[in-house]
């Protein structure tokens, strides 16, 4: 007996299939952002379901920030190399060396830096369109996102100038030189991205369980300790169980304390979860409008 | 403490619109405030801008406002979507504005809605706003439709006031197609009758805004009858060395109407060639049947040419296949819609270059009263329009199928998205040229 019925992460990956089959048919030069982050680690295997037996249509891209945590560069390889996709690594660090990200005096973050090295990339190898793993629910400015978010021949995105999306035909016309950001993972919230890691039984990096770490108390949130995040004069280095619940850059993501060891214990914690994942990201609280800012700018 | 999330088995897609000042953005703070939705460092950073710039008090809206121009126009200028579950239901919600220019959002954040909430003023009651939304929400066949008559707190929570406004919809509303409306008065500023019932109310019996939410019966809106297949892509490994491999040939696609199954007859429109399904191939593994809107790649046994745009169908509920085609259009671009101009049309996963042979009429929104033979249409005008397309295309009227009834105008050039258009239902259906495809 069948009931023709789909639960809530079929329909999600029905949908997300779609869009990136749109991709495949639609642009001459996609690539799909792939940082070893949760979100992208659910893309890849849309992707897999999307273009399986064929091989995956189109090149991974990273944005290597130089901050990176090493455990997650680590399974970013080791993930491409499994699926045998082509990895482009882009560092705004040489992006920084050849004067195309140029950073502020004592500028520390790299998360503005990020934005000239992406753009740079896409002229490099004239990708029309990227595929990221963003999602509405993780703030205010990505709520307003569409699925296919057009971006000028500078990579801004103007939201009181938003294609209209209406069903599922997505208008992928673009004019020489412009871009096209693809997301998704639009309508998949933080917990239905852990339920079909649970689900599809994905492999995920260590960091995201709980482990032994030395952290600071910094901004009211837990610091790693590490060459680039030294102790404070005054502040105290603890031992702590911790994991991570987004993954930035190792200088601005907060860990949590957690005893979380399995992805069903993650789930459980979500499930009781009093702060949202980006809270725990020191680049967006700076200002109401930070996410915003650097939208309009071409971040991801 | 929050109750725990479990396992949720459906998506509901609501869509909220309602005028400037409706108090659209305070309704959805209020539902996942009260609902128990937000979290801490979101309430965190809701006191924080109170303390900045609201003197103080806690304005549900800038959880919603999120654009900078937004809060500093104190609107909201697109479509944004919201995240909520209960234990009974996962939410999707689309904030759609009520701004006369920003209309096109609403038809954005409605189009897959299964619920529209219209909200009302109660000391406003119904302006041509509210027709506008009601009617579009109707012309897009949302199943379901709340009037949220709010801010009754304002007018002394009177039924009077309360009657008078559902009277004043009711009069319009049977000249609209809509078959399941809820009228509720609630106060998103208090929080009467969202999440919790109201004292003030006592003569209304009905469900509060959240009950009625996670009860309400969505059942199917996918149509299960008559298989369309529009490919999406052709998928061919092209590995000559690898056995398995090397004669693949699947088509690829989201099933837009109907289900499919191994060992069936279908045949490949436009070219009308027959085959019958060897496999229904997936990533998890072979299917014997699959579903709308399931995403699937298709096998045949015949090696015959399909690609991208064409439609594979079964042989049931034949769809229209014509060049001439009726649709009602929305409007959404600056730039007028006239008699003679040329777009590309968006269908399924067709384009087509089209030209506008006639505009029958203009609906006023004031009477909701279709005008006949206007000039032209401006932007956030609906009306009925007759379109020549440079091929058939395969389709079903709007009101069977909304993924093979809809399309999409694009100005070429600078490839704005300028319509939405909901298909009449096809005259003629397809005629199989071959006998044995026909039951």
């Amino acid at each position: 007996m069948h009931n023709y019925h789909l639960d809530h992460l079929q329909y999600l990956e029905t949908e997300a299939i779609h869009v990136m089959r749109e991709v495949a048919a639609e642009f001459e030069r996609p690539a799909l952002l792939f940082s070893g982050g949760k979100d992208s680690i659910c893309l890849l295997r849309l992707a897999e379901k999307a273009f399986r037996p064929s091989d995956i249509p189109m090149p991974l891209l990273n944005i290597d920030t130089g901050h990176h945590f090493p455990e997650l560069n680590q399974f970013r390889d080791h993930r491409a190399g499994q699926l045998g996709v082509k990895l482009i690594i882009r560092t705004v660090e040489s992006a920084i060396a050849n004067g195309t990200a140029v950073p502020a005096p004592g500028e520390v973050s790299r998360n503005r830096l990020q934005i000239p090295t992406l753009l740079t990339a896409i002229e490099e190898f004239r990708f029309d369109c990227c595929i990221g793993g963003a999602r509405r629910d993780e703030e205010k400015a990505r709520a307003k996102e569409r699925f296919f978010s057009f971006r000028d021949s500078f990579g801004q995105w103007d939201p009181k100038n938003q294609r209209p999306e209406i069903w599922n035909l997505y208008n992928a016309r673009l004019n020489p030189g412009e871009n096209m950001r693809v997301f998704p993972l639009s309508n998949w919230t933080e917990m239905d991205v852990w339920e079909y890691i649970r689900k599809e039984e994905l492999e995920v990096p260590g960091i995201y369980f709980s482990h032994p770490r030395k952290c600071v108390r910094r901004h009211g949130q837990w610091l790693p300790v590490n060459d680039l995040v030294p102790p404070k004069p005054g502040e105290q280095v603890q031992d702590l169980v911790v994991r991570v619940r987004t993954i930035g850059d190792i200088i601005s993501t907060g860990c949590i304390e957690s005893p979380a060891r399995t992805v069903d214990d993650i789930i459980a914690e979500i499930a009781a979860a009093r702060v949202t994942e980006r809270g725990s990201r020191a680049d967006d609280k700076t200002s109401e409008a930070a996410m915003e800012d650097r939208k309009r700018a071409g971040y991801f | 403490m929050p109750v725990p999330i479990q396992h949720p088995v459906d998506i509901l897609r609501l869509n909220t619109c309602g005028s400037v000042d409706d108090g659209k953005s305070t309704l959805i703070g209020r539902l996942l405030y009260d609902s128990r939705s937000l979290m801490e460092d979101q309430i965190e950073a809701l006191e924080r801008s109170a303390d900045l710039t609201g003197g103080g008090r806690i304005d549900l809206s800038t959880l919603t406002d999120g654009l900078r121009a937004e809060r500093e126009q104190g609107i909201t200028i697109d479509v944004a979507y919201r995240y909520f579950a209960t234990p009974r239901r996962r939410f999707i919600i689309a904030d759609t504005p009520g701004h006369v220019q920003y209309t096109r959002n609403m038809v954005t954040g409605a189009s897959a809605a299964n619920l529209a909430i219209v909200l009302v003023d109660a000391r406003q009651g119904v302006t041509e706003q509210s027709r506008r939304h009601t009617c579009i929400a109707s012309l897009l066949r949302i199943p379901h439709l709340i009037i949220a008559v709010n801010k009754m707190d304002l007018v002394d929570w009177s039924e009077e006031r309360f009657i008078e406004i559902r009277d004043e919809f009711e009069g319009f509303l049977p000249r609209l197609d809509v078959k399941d409306v809820q009228f509720i008065p609630l106060s998103a500023l208090t929080g009467d009758n969202v999440v919790e019932p109201s004292n003030h109310t006592p003569w209304y019996p009905g469900p509060t805004l959240l009950g009625h939410l996670e009860s309400v019966h969505i059942g199917s809106d996918w149509n299960l009858n008559g298989l369309r297949f529009p490919v999406q892509w052709v998928n061919r490994p092209n590995r000559p060395t690898d056995p398995e491999l090397h004669d693949f040939r699947g088509f690829s696609g989201q099933i837009a109407g109907g289900i499919v199954r191994v060992g069936q007859k279908v045949m490949a429109l436009p070219s009308g060639q027959v085959s019958t399904v060897k496999q229904i191939w997936t990533y998890d593994g072979p299917l014997q049947e699959a579903f709308c809107p399931q995403s699937i790649t298709l096998m045949l046994e015949h090696d015959i040419d399909i690609s991208r745009g064409d439609m594979i169908i079964g042989p049931d509920n034949l769809p229209g296949a014509s060049a001439d085609l009726r649709a009602r259009v929305c409007w959404m671009h600056s730039r007028p819609l006239q008699r003679g101009r040329k777009y590309l049309l968006r269908h399924t996963t067709r384009t087509v270059q089209a030209v506008i042979a006639d505009i029958e009429d203009r609906i006023d929104m004031a009477t909701l009263e279709p005008v006949p033979d206007p000039a032209e249409m401006a932007l956030n005008d609906i009306g009925e329009v007759r379109l020549r397309t440079s091929g058939p295309l395969v389709f079903d009227g709007y009101s069977t199928n909304r993924l093979t009834g809809s399309f999409i105008l694009i100005e070429p050039g600078t490839n704005a998205t300028v319509g939405a258009g909901m298909l009449f239902p096809p005259t003629e259906v397809v005629k199989p040229e071959y006998s044995d495809f026909a039951i």
